[in-house]
């Protein structure tokens, strides 16, 4: 073994394929544990009373899609069980077309939420920490109608909300800059609301130390394990947890690899010290 | 006409999938093709969304149609021209004037912030009596989390010799921060997979009609 060609990378990446392909296909049913961040997230939702207003902010675009979306249509879900007012905002571009994908998946389970009273859109804002800042002053003024035009006024659940005095939490499904990290800063350092939020694998170890005994997070879903944590705690099968399974076959391939090229390295290291 | 264009989209989006993917193998024209058209249509995308988006609803519609004497709206208007005249050499200068402006701005705002989130907060966070605690997981998590900390910052004091006591601590200080970056390299590698499902989830689902959508 320890003189043989290297392995081509070209299997592991055809194994890889196949490890995750078939889960995909034939479900194995794999069973995940809910983690404590996934819970506060939840536990956060649950015990907010009806007809608060929220805000979640869809600080991404399609290529985290797999990541946030369920996550999205998870909060979203959970939020309308509970009679909660949603605001939805982008500090991504892209943020706007993902929030009314994911409103349009939920609206089928809650066919009587209605636009301008149960949730709205507001749409894009540039300028990401400045924005967040400003919406502690006036909500108004940064975003003076919705994504389609409607001005501010004439949104019944916008009636009485002013600045973040009238949020309940504030959720941000983040990608990167601007996202979760400017919302702790902005809204819960400076205005202390309950900030809580998404993000995506690569990206959650850097918010752990958010999660402390100052609260600057509540809670944390990280990744695609994060979004099947969240819907196993709501009882539902999404897109999360059917792409579990094949994540944990993934996982222990990369494991065996890991093994595989580690005894390799120390095969050939004993070969050498045996030639000298 | 609208069902025929959401059926040629998701043919469209298989093959560049498949193009994508198809670097795995080796480098290849369909590759090279789907790589182009990604980055021109990126570029496009952001220039079009950047005037109807950001431009027109925040400046020139503002300026044309609901102007009002609100002279502070001429102020970015100014500032965004200076910045164009950098494509004229001999005026290039000017447009350090709003750069500075851009830069001072955000690192005034983000010192500010970074300083009470990321330093006085985190530090007030890691003050906290391990043994007020009730039950033994968190007391012992609570003891890691302020050894961790503290061995970590010893690491990065550089203006003593690490030895004795000091290189004591920061050894142990670069285990602490090694266990950090594996966190971080299997959450890569979940967030890597991710990517891999979501993509297959879209060629079985949308696209094959083999699993669920």
């Amino acid at each position: 073994m320890s003189n043989s060609k290297p392995l081509d990378r070209r299997y592991i990446f055809l194994i890889l394929l196949v490890g995750v392909t078939l889960p995909l296909i034939f479900p194995l049913g794999l069973k995940s544990e809910v983690s404590d961040l996934a819970r506060q997230v939840y536990k956060l939702v649950e015990e907010t009373p009806t007809n608060s207003t929220i805000i979640i902010s869809f600080d991404y675009d399609p290529a985290t899609n797999t990541e946030l979306q369920p996550m999205a249509k998870a909060l979203i879900e959970h939020a309308w069980k509970k009679d909660q007012r949603i605001i939805a905002i982008a500090l991504w571009p892209q943020g706007v077309q993902m929030a009314e994908q994911a409103f349009a998946d939920i609206m089928k389970k809650y066919p009587d939420k209605k636009y301008g009273i149960d949730y709205m859109n507001a749409g894009y804002k540039t300028g990401g920490m400045v924005t967040i800042q400003a919406m502690g002053r006036s909500f108004k003024e940064v975003f003076p109608s919705d994504f389609k035009g409607t001005p501010y006024e004439e949104i019944p659940m916008l009636k009485n909300v002013r600045n973040y005095n009238q949020i309940s939490y504030v959720i941000s499904l983040s990608a990167g800059d601007p996202g979760l990290k400017q919302y702790v800063m902005a809204a819960h350092d400076m205005y202390r609301v309950k900030v809580s939020g998404g993000t995506t694998a690569v990206s959650t170890p850097g918010f752990l130390p958010y999660i402390n005994d100052q609260h600057q997070l509540y809670g944390l879903l990280g990744g695609l394990k994060g979004a099947a944590e969240y819907e196993a705690l709501l009882g539902i099968r999404g897109t999360a947890s059917n792409g579990m399974d094949a994540q944990s076959v993934a996982h222990v391939l990369i494991i065996v690899f890991i093994i595989m090229g580690n005894i390799r390295v120390y095969k050939q290291k004993k070969s050498k010290h045996e030639k000298k | 006409m609208s069902q025929f264009m959401t059926i040629f989209g998701v043919w469209l989006g298989a093959f560049f999938t498949f193009s994508i993917f198809s670097f795995l193998y080796k480098d290849n024209p369909f590759y090279k093709l789907a790589e182009q058209i990604f980055v021109g249509l990126s570029a496009g995308y952001w220039f079009i969304y950047t005037i109807y988006s950001i431009l027109i609803p925040n400046l020139f519609g503002k300026l044309v149609s609901d102007f009002n004497g609100n002279l502070i709206l001429l102020v970015p208007a100014i500032l965004g021209m200076m910045m164009l005249i950098r494509l004229i050499p001999k005026l290039e200068w000017i447009s350090r004037y709003p750069i500075a402006l851009v830069v001072g701005t955000s690192v005034g705002i983000s010192m500010l912030r970074y300083t009470e989130s990321d330093i006085l907060t985190q530090m007030t966070a890691t003050m906290i009596n391990p043994f007020g605690f009730s039950s033994k997981v968190e007391m012992i998590g609570s003891i890691i989390l302020i050894l961790g900390t503290v061995f970590c910052i010893m690491y990065f004091y550089f203006s003593r010799k690490q030895e004795g006591v000091l290189g004591v601590t920061s050894k142990i200080g670069i285990y602490f921060l090694m266990i950090s970056f594996g966190a971080s390299f299997g959450y890569t590698v979940m967030a890597r997979i991710s990517l891999l499902i979501g993509r297959l989830q879209f060629l079985l689902g949308d696209w094959l009609h083999i699993i669920k959508p």
